[in-house]
């Protein structure tokens, strides 16, 4: 790449587009491989949007109602993009017996309604189901990583922290 | 690889580990790495570079050690002692020519004399917690691949099936069917095409067994499929497992590269014209992929909706194909029944169910984690000997097994043995080994709502009795939780109870009522009570 490369942000596009090349290749473009595409397809864009499923349904040759069908059928794929920050509260039943929802209400209370972002692009929020770390009751995937055992009172200090009003 | 290289390489590794003066076991099962398993693993590894100790000592990674309570937890090889709640600053001891002598770990030993460990017996996870899972190596020095050698070496596929028959082995994802009547019907099918499917979508909350398994010994699961491959007749294998389940796929890949380099799967496996191929499917996030046609469906990237069976999949699964589809732990009661026979197997437990079960406990309970015991240790066995009761000596008030198809057993039927016709006598399902404890604090009806809404959520929307009646139940459990619902809404949920049961198409909606069912058996009373006064003066007669 050249020292002053005029266009980075093209040239970051234009490798994702083909990474995502490679995935469908992979696989063929085989239409029975529709979910690894659009899993290939999430991590390398954040979300799915419209534009991108018609492309994916052109190149697999599917119907572009059973690409959006797909996409919107499994919890995993987001149609929308994710905010700068992603709580997923688990809410399996040793979660839920530890009081998880306490942790969602504060969740919904100050950013948003659980599966969706809040207006200022700053917090989303997801109930995901058991993420199979029961010993951690009530548990938090923020960014990532694993918050175990976690109070409302640590929630709002660290919705405090990142500046959430 | 053939047979004679496979002993030679077991051999090679027991030397090389026998020539050790120590293996450091870090559990870095999902429950120890997220409260700081990694850390501890880079620090004996680094107290181990800096003291020049290479040739004398390792760290390995390991599965799932059972009390996820205390993790991050740490097992030494020369003395067998094992350490809980270890952290990062400990790592200097743990090297050290006596590390039970210092006083910090000496406050983090566990004492393993207890009943958590001794009323344990471990097939399933036998290699859990012994074996490094990123090392086809470890596995193969634990004996390893030696099963899937005999298998191919030794016996006709029909022997196989044979031996899984003496064994009695009952499908563990739940509903217990025979593993060799599903394995039989699939071979006779005709035709040179067949898969086997393994079943990983582990969706019950609070169930994390096939996880701990994929991620404690991938290479178990590979060869419990393998061998259901020569069995069968099929060429090409399936892993479905979770998408969450980021490092069990990590696992799971990484066994299959090595799998395949060492020859142990692919083309000519063992020198025989047998050959196999595993590839993953990663869910997105659909709990009725957990059932086998929706799970088919899924494979074939389509939206994960069951369909009417028949035919059943041993008929027309994947693509039309016959596909055999058992669950992870299944699978990974395969390779220890072929080296040790059948009968072996079918002589623990209790017959109708042989064999052992593995379960997670959760909830109010002292003990946190993963345990193994023979089919029909009863219940209070398992919740006060090995769970170590209730904390802070609160009261047991039931335990919730088989996740939303299951039900709440109350403390009465505590002396029940858990196999799987005992747990379907008293209202509940064995499920997929969830088992959830729940204490006075918890509402039974708040509970069977939780459950309710899981299933609501959770419906695929196809047939009407499930999509429109789980929303209709979870309405009605809403409003008694409210006290707004009357004793007409109690009835009409009883009357949901037999509709959704008897007319959905697949398991998900005929057993999303039985959490509501066996609360309403058990627990009546905090139903009526929550009614308005008027219309409870006949109620609780519990």
């Amino acid at each position: 790449m050249p020292p002053d490369a005029s266009k980075p942000t093209a040239t970051v596009k234009d490798n994702r587009e083909k990474m995502l090349e490679r995935a469908m290749s992979r696989h063929h473009y085989s239409g029975d491989a529709l979910i690894e595409v659009l899993h290939a397809a999430q991590e390398l864009y954040g979300f799915l949007s419209i534009p991108l499923l018609q492309s994916i349904a052109r190149k697999l040759r599917l119907p572009p109602s059973r690409v959006l069908g797909v996409a919107t059928f499994y919890h995993f794929f987001s149609l929308a993009p994710k905010g700068e920050h992603f709580f997923q509260v688990c809410t399996g039943t040793a979660c839920y017996v530890a009081g998880a929802q306490s942790l969602l209400d504060v969740l919904e209370r100050r950013c948003c309604k659980s599966g969706g972002t809040s207006p200022d692009g700053k917090v989303s929020v997801q109930s995901a189901r058991c993420i199979g770390s029961c010993g951690l009751a009530p548990a938090v995937i923020y960014d990532g990583k694993i918050l175990a055992r976690l109070t409302p009172e640590q929630l709002n200090a660290e919705l405090d922290r990142i500046g959430v009003k | 690889m053939t047979f004679e290289e496979l002993m030679e390489q077991q051999a090679r590794e027991l030397e090389r580990q026998r020539a050790l003066s120590r293996r450091i076991y870090c559990c870095t099962a999902a429950g120890c790495v997220s409260c700081g398993a990694e850390a501890v693993r880079k620090a004996v590894a680094a107290e181990i570079k800096s003291r020049e100790l290479d040739g004398t000592m390792e760290v390995c990674g390991t599965g799932c050690m059972g009390l996820c309570s205390q993790g991050p937890l740490v097992r030494t090889s020369d003395d067998g002692a094992l350490y809980g709640n270890v952290e990062a600053a400990d790592a200097a001891a743990l090297v050290s020519a006596a590390p039970a002598d210092d006083p910090r770990l000496a406050q983090r030993r566990i004492d393993t004399s207890t009943p958590f460990f001794v009323k344990q017996k471990k097939i399933v996870l036998a290699n859990s917690g012994v074996v490094d899972p990123e090392r086809i190596a470890d596995y193969i020095a634990a004996g390893g691949y030696q099963a899937l050698a005999k298998a191919v070496a030794e016996m006709t596929p029909r022997e196989v099936i044979a031996e899984v028959r003496a064994s009695g082995l009952r499908g563990r994802g739940g509903a217990g069917y025979p593993t060799a009547l599903k394995w039989e019907l699939v071979a006779k099918q005709p035709g040179a095409t067949k898969y086997v499917v393994c079943n990983a979508d582990e969706g019950d909350p609070g169930a994390f067994m096939d996880r701990s398994v994929l991620e404690g010994d991938p290479h178990r699961v590979l060869e419990g499929m393998a061998i259901a491959g020569y069995a069968v007749g099929a060429q090409q294998g399936y892993v479905y497992v979770r998408g969450e389940y980021t490092l069990a796929i990590q696992r799971l890949q990484a066994a299959i590269r090595q799998a395949e380099r060492e020859r142990l799967l692919g083309s000519r496996i063992f020198e025989d014209t047998f050959q196999f191929r595993v590839d993953l499917r990663i869910g997105a996030g659909a709990f009725v992929c957990g059932e086998e046609t929706a799970l088919i469906a899924s494979i074939e990237g389509r939206r994960g909706q069951p369909r009417q069976r028949p035919p059943y999949p041993p008929e027309s699964g994947l693509w039309g194909k016959p596909t055999l589809i058992n669950n992870v732990e299944t699978f990974a009661n395969i390779p220890p029944i072929l080296v040790n026979g059948g009968e072996w197997f079918a002589g623990i437990g209790s017959a109708p169910s042989t064999g052992t079960k593995v379960f997670a406990l959760a909830g109010k309970i002292v003990n946190t984690g993963l345990i193994e015991v023979p089919m029909g240790t009863s219940l209070r066995e398992i919740v006060f000997d090995i769970g170590g009761g209730v904390p802070g000596g609160g009261e047991f008030k039931a335990a919730q097994t088989g996740g939303p198809s299951g039900g709440c057993i109350p403390a009465e039927f505590l002396d029940t043995p858990v196999d799987f016709e005992s747990l379907a006598r008293i209202g509940s399902i064995m499920g997929s080994g969830g088992l959830i404890v729940m204490d006075k604090t918890s509402s039974m009806v708040d509970v069977a709502r939780y459950f309710m809404e899981f299933c609501m959520e959770e419906s695929c929307g196809k047939c009407i009795p499930c999509r429109a009646g789980t929303a209709q139940m979870h309405d009605i459990l809403t409003r008694i939780l409210k006290r707004e619902a009357t004793r007409a809404d109690l009835e009409m949920l009883e009357r949901l109870c037999v509709l959704l049961g008897e007319t959905s198409l697949c398991g998900l909606g005929q057993t999303a009522p039985n959490p509501v069912l066996s609360t309403l058996k058990y627990f009546r009373r905090e139903y009526e009570e929550l009614l308005p006064a008027e219309h409870s003066a006949a109620g609780g007669e519990r």
